[in-house]
């Protein structure tokens, strides 16, 4: 019975598997290589893309638990693993076209074995249901991104950055933990199944809950960084090397925020009794008493504000990338405060279209650095003439992220507000959209320095070799085809938070 | 049903993709073949302005449209997005819909005309020609979208799309404080939007369409409150959140008329941007706002409108004595014009308000009017601009005998801009009044509009005094009058403002069944009666 139990388990866990082996292969093979190499970079390609074969294998697989109600395999996990895969792969092969990485004293050797970890850790905080597993799968991919942060280790700013990572990591999963420990005391379960029936069931006092789930919310607001756990975020991201930054802004996030997800719509709603609406919908019934969502809304607007108004001063690019992000995770936070499929299903939307233009912007921030041996917003004066595709790629992805129509970005603000004026939301979405207002100040502040200044000085123009453009047509394209047919797109984010319905 | 399709692709999709296919062709030719790039984007333009000519002579000035589907020609209607929706989500659709009525006719003919003429007024730029004109032809694209489209989000895909081009035009190839220009320009407008964007959505989920079942953005289907599900947030009538609703969306589209106190990018971007752009900017860009009003603000919330009638008429007072004194004020003569387009905005905004098929008629006319006029007031402030590289009007006098030719077509520009009898701005500007004086509530304020009209002729006149009598100040005396090319583009201009001002009735014909159409759905659809409450 035990044995069967596994071995069912493992019948359903081979992308998982095929990651943990693959990180065990690249630290064995780097044995035998020396410190400069690319064999476990493309070690990691397969292994991801083996990953990626077995993970389209369980798309119609029915949604169930395994390993003793510890890791569920369904639709919602698929959808993240599938994103966790592509931005692994693209952060491969950003490490492989970086200069910075290319010229330092950058040694490979765990980098990729850590890189996989990370997305192994992803993949677990995704599927996770039970609060130990969760936790477990959170510090397995924060104890890889320190590491990953901190990679050039010569450098101060990698190493402060690295340090203010752990720091500020330490602190944010131990206030985790300890919520967790109070729900353990509440629920008496760590099982987020049985943490709901029991809260259905029974009268708890709501002020330890509320408690409980503050702690928990540092948790996840430091990996998503959210205001007010985001203070790490300007620093690691400026000092990291810059693919780790693009890994830890879009890998890192997208799992923190499908750990957000699963745990509160899992343990805190009713969501075995979705009850329906006059419209046909389901709705969730939040806790009476109990108002995270209001909780939730007070970040989010906090977090978006913050994350735009502070980036506005920003000179360096990667600083300036970092607010951004921060901002772009209170969009994502909007959409969650209408505790509904719908607002799921944007909030996913968002992620994956987040993908493309986050990481497409930090890839054209690494070829602006690779060519130019700059961050510095000001000295990319004129270069919008000196590199056309690169500039017209990064003003693609400038304004995706800004939200202007025919772009992917649009597609997903129009999905989040259109969730929060459904449920009646309307200031929220009148304050989000004021936000996107001014973020596209900062935004086209690149654009204005990179095309509407004239070149100072050398005005040669400066090309890429074919990969760099591949690479970046490959972020661009996506970028404005899901802007114009988004059918499919918004089809499998929906189709992918049914299992919250459907429980 | 009117239908004209050439290779089975819709005439209106013809109209507004052509300058994106050539905008790719100009893309691909080499940076070198500067001018083989100025005639691609000339004859593609020209092709799209002979398609809108062809449009024209197939429309009919019979069927009303408006809120009537079957009233709406060359209509053109696909499914863009179908997310079927599972158990618990709706289904989305989004449609690819373009039809025309005599509301948008005009505007697509004014699109298309202007279009051609900033193209050519464009050949004189010499710096990076080939991207200056790929964005160009974009911006065409974006503004013909707006008048063809009938599905609110793809008509807010269009409206935004030209914020775009229009930034790095004027960005990239505008005057010394182009960049603040661009960037005001640029959020004033977005800014805007998003009240749109949250107006449209709020009214996509009040809606249910009939045939389908889903929410939806038909414009048309939005206009009949049956198709509003009941007790949804913006159903009913007269309740605050359709007030607001209305507020937003006028603000909106205020910015872009722009009215007053949204106006203030508006002499920025026409200061600093480069002359065939602040001739778009003028011709078309600003009609944009307007034609929201009527097609939008108009048509989904009619009683909302009436209510804020008489607001909506101080609003166009104000713009209108506001704009006037301004320009008075103006020693740049290029701001000077931008004033005075923002006083003559006004008198749309005032017959608009009046809701009178003489004062509606007369709008939209006067859009027309406004788009050719100060059209060519523009180009006129660009042909002295290239020669004398200053618009301080003070420093000119004695341009009269020196440059006769131009003299001549200023005098036509100038005295059309006054509302001289015989020249097309009269006819509108008369209509307008003429509707607004009709209804009582609004009498004194057409009244006091009234003012604007002698406002206009003593800056004019003032200007034509200054510049271009008395003597001529030594520097100026190298002038050289008019070139093929500045012919090329005024005169056409001029011919149809005098064509229009002796028989205005191609132009007014083709909108009266449908402004009738307008104002009875108007009316009919409040318990108010018009402005007298």
């Amino acid at each position: 019975m035990l044995t069967q139990q596994i071995l069912d388990g493992l019948s359903k866990f081979y992308p998982e598997t095929i990651l943990s082996v693959t990180i065990l292969v690249i630290v064995f093979v780097e044995l035998f290589f020396k410190k400069k190499t690319r064999v476990s970079g493309w070690i990691a390609m397969a292994g991801l893309a083996a990953a990626m074969l077995f993970t389209f294998l369980q798309v119609n697989i029915p949604a169930q638990t395994i390993f003793f109600q510890m890791v569920a395999v369904d639709p919602f996990s698929y959808f993240f693993k599938v994103l966790l895969i592509l931005s692994g792969f693209l952060i491969v092969l950003f490490t492989f076209l970086s200069d910075e990485i290319r010229s330092s004293e950058f040694k490979t050797q765990e980098y990729y074995a850590l890189l996989i970890a990370l997305t192994l850790g992803g993949f677990l905080m995704a599927s996770s249901v039970n609060l130990l597993m969760m936790y477990l799968a959170l510090e397995l991919s924060s104890l890889s991104s320190y590491v990953l942060a901190g990679y050039f280790k010569k450098s101060n700013r990698s190493s402060e950055a690295a340090l203010k990572y752990v720091i500020y990591g330490g602190v944010s999963s131990g206030l985790m933990l300890f919520g967790i420990s109070l729900i353990y005391g509440i629920c008496g379960s760590l099982d987020m199944f049985a943490i709901s029936a029991y809260l259905s069931a029974n009268p708890v006092n709501l002020i330890t809950l509320l408690i409980a789930i503050f702690l928990m919310l540092a948790g996840f607001g430091y990996k998503i960084s959210a205001v007010p756990f985001h203070f790490w975020t300007p620093d690691v991201y400026e000092g990291s090397p810059m693919p780790v930054t693009a890994l830890l802004s879009v890998s890192s996030k997208a799992a923190g925020f499908a750990m957000l997800i699963r745990f509160f719509l899992v343990a805190f709603q009713n969501a075995g009794h979705p009850t329906i609406t006059t419209e046909g919908l389901h709705q969730y019934i939040t806790l009476p008493g109990l108002h995270w969502p209001e909780v939730i809304a007070v970040i989010a607007v906090a977090t978006m504000t913050l994350g735009n108004v502070v980036a506005i001063w920003q000179d360096n690019l990667k600083r300036l990338l970092a607010y951004s992000s921060i901002a772009q995770a209170g969009y994502m936070l909007l959409a969650f405060v209408v505790v509904s499929p719908q607002g799921i299903s944007a909030m996913l939307t968002y992620l994956a279209v987040y993908l493309f233009m986050n990481l497409g912007a930090f890839f054209a921030a690494i070829l602006i650095s690779n060519k130019y041996k700059t961050e510095n917003i000001e000295e990319m004066k004129g270069i919008g003439y000196r590199s056309p595709l690169l500039c017209v790629s990064m003003a693609v992805f400038m304004l995706s992220l800004s939200g202007i129509p025919m772009t992917a970005g649009f597609i997903g603000k129009f999905y989040i507000f259109s969730a929060l004026i459904n449920n009646g939301y309307i200031w929220l979405a009148i304050i989000g959209l004021m936000n996107s207002v001014v973020s596209l100040y900062y935004y086209i502040k690149i654009l204005k320095n990179m095309f509407l200044i004239r070149p100072q000085g050398d005005t040669g123009a400066v090309s890429f070799g074919a990969g760099y453009s591949v690479l970046l047509l490959a972020l661009a394209i996506p970028t404005i085809v899901l802007g114009i047919f988004f059918g499919p797109l918004t089809k499998f984010a929906e189709y992918s938070v049914q299992i919250f319905g459907l429980k | 049903m009117h239908e004209l399709k050439i290779l089975g692709v819709g005439i209106l999709s013809w109209i507004t993709f052509l300058p994106v296919l050539g905008m790719i062709i100009v893309l691909m030719l080499p940076k070198e073949k500067e001018k083989t790039v100025k005639w691609t984007a000339l004859g593609i333009t020209l092709l799209q302005f002979v398609l809108c000519i062809v449009l024209w002579m197939n429309f009919d000035n019979t069927l009303a449209g408006i809120n009537k589907i079957e009233g709406f020609q060359f209509i053109e209607k696909f499914t863009w997005i179908d997310v079927p929706g599972f158990a618990w989500t709706n289904r989305v659709v989004i449609e690819y819909f373009m039809a025309v009525d005599g509301l948008s006719m005009p505007m697509v003919l004014l699109t298309g005309f202007i279009g051609v003429i900033a193209t050519i007024s464009s050949f004189s730029i010499n710096k990076s020609i080939k991207g200056y004109m790929a964005l160009l032809l974009l911006l065409n694209t974006g503004m013909m979208g707006t008048f063809v489209s009938l599905d609110f989000f793809l008509f807010f895909v269009f409206w935004e799309i030209m914020l775009l081009p229009m930034y790095f035009l004027i960005g990239v190839w505008g005057g010394p404080r182009r960049i603040y220009a661009a960037i005001k320009f640029f959020l004033y407008t977005l800014f805007g939007s998003a009240f749109i964007l949250i107006v449209m959505l709020a009214l996509y989920f009040s809606s249910k369409d009939p045939t389908t079942g889903a929410h939806t953005f038909n414009v048309i289907s939005l206009m009949d409150p049956a198709n509003l599900l009941p007790g949804s947030l913006l159903a009913g009538s007269l309740t605050t959140a359709r007030l607001l609703a209305y507020a937003a969306l006028f603000i909106g589209f205020a910015i872009k008329v722009p009215i007053f106190p949204f106006h203030t990018w508006l002499p920025d971007a026409h200061v600093e941007a480069p002359t065939a752009i602040s001739v778009i900017l003028a011709g078309v860009l600003l009609k944009m706002g307007t034609y929201g009003m009527l097609r939008m603000s108009y048509g989904l919330f009619p009683e909302a409108m009436v209510y804020f009638g008489y607001a909506l008429a101080v609003f166009g007072m104000i713009n209108i004595i506001y704009g006037s004194l301004c320009a008075m004020a103006q020693k740049d003569f290029k701001k000077l014009i931008a004033y005075s387009s923002i006083a003559h905005m006004g008198y749309v905004v005032l017959g608009m308000s009046s809701l009178t098929t003489q004062g509606i008629s007369g709008a939209i006319f006067q859009m027309f009017n406004h788009g050719t006029i100060t059209a060519m007031l523009f180009l006129i402030v660009g042909v002295i601009y290239d020669r004398a590289h200053t618009r301080n009007v003070d420093e000119f006098g004695g341009l009269a005998n020196k440059m006769p030719k131009y003299f001549g077509l200023v005098i036509i520009g100038f005295f059309a801009s006054m509302g001289l009898p015989g020249l097309s701005g009269f006819i509108s500007e008369a209509l307008a009044f003429l509707g607004a004086f009709s209804v009582e509530p609004i009498r004194v304020i057409t009244i006091i509009s009234t003012l604007g009209i002698v406002l206009t002729a003593a800056y004019m006149l003032w200007t034509l005094q200054r510049m271009f009598f008395g003597t001529l100040p030594e520097k100026w005396s190298g002038l050289t009058d008019l070139t093929a090319r500045e012919y090329f583009m005024l005169v056409p201009l001029a011919v149809v403002v005098i064509f229009l001002g002796v028989y205005p009735s191609p132009i007014l014909n083709m909108m009266a069944t449908s402004v009738n159409q307008l104002v009875d759905f108007v009316s009919k659809s409040t318990s108010l009666t018009i402005m007298g409450w």
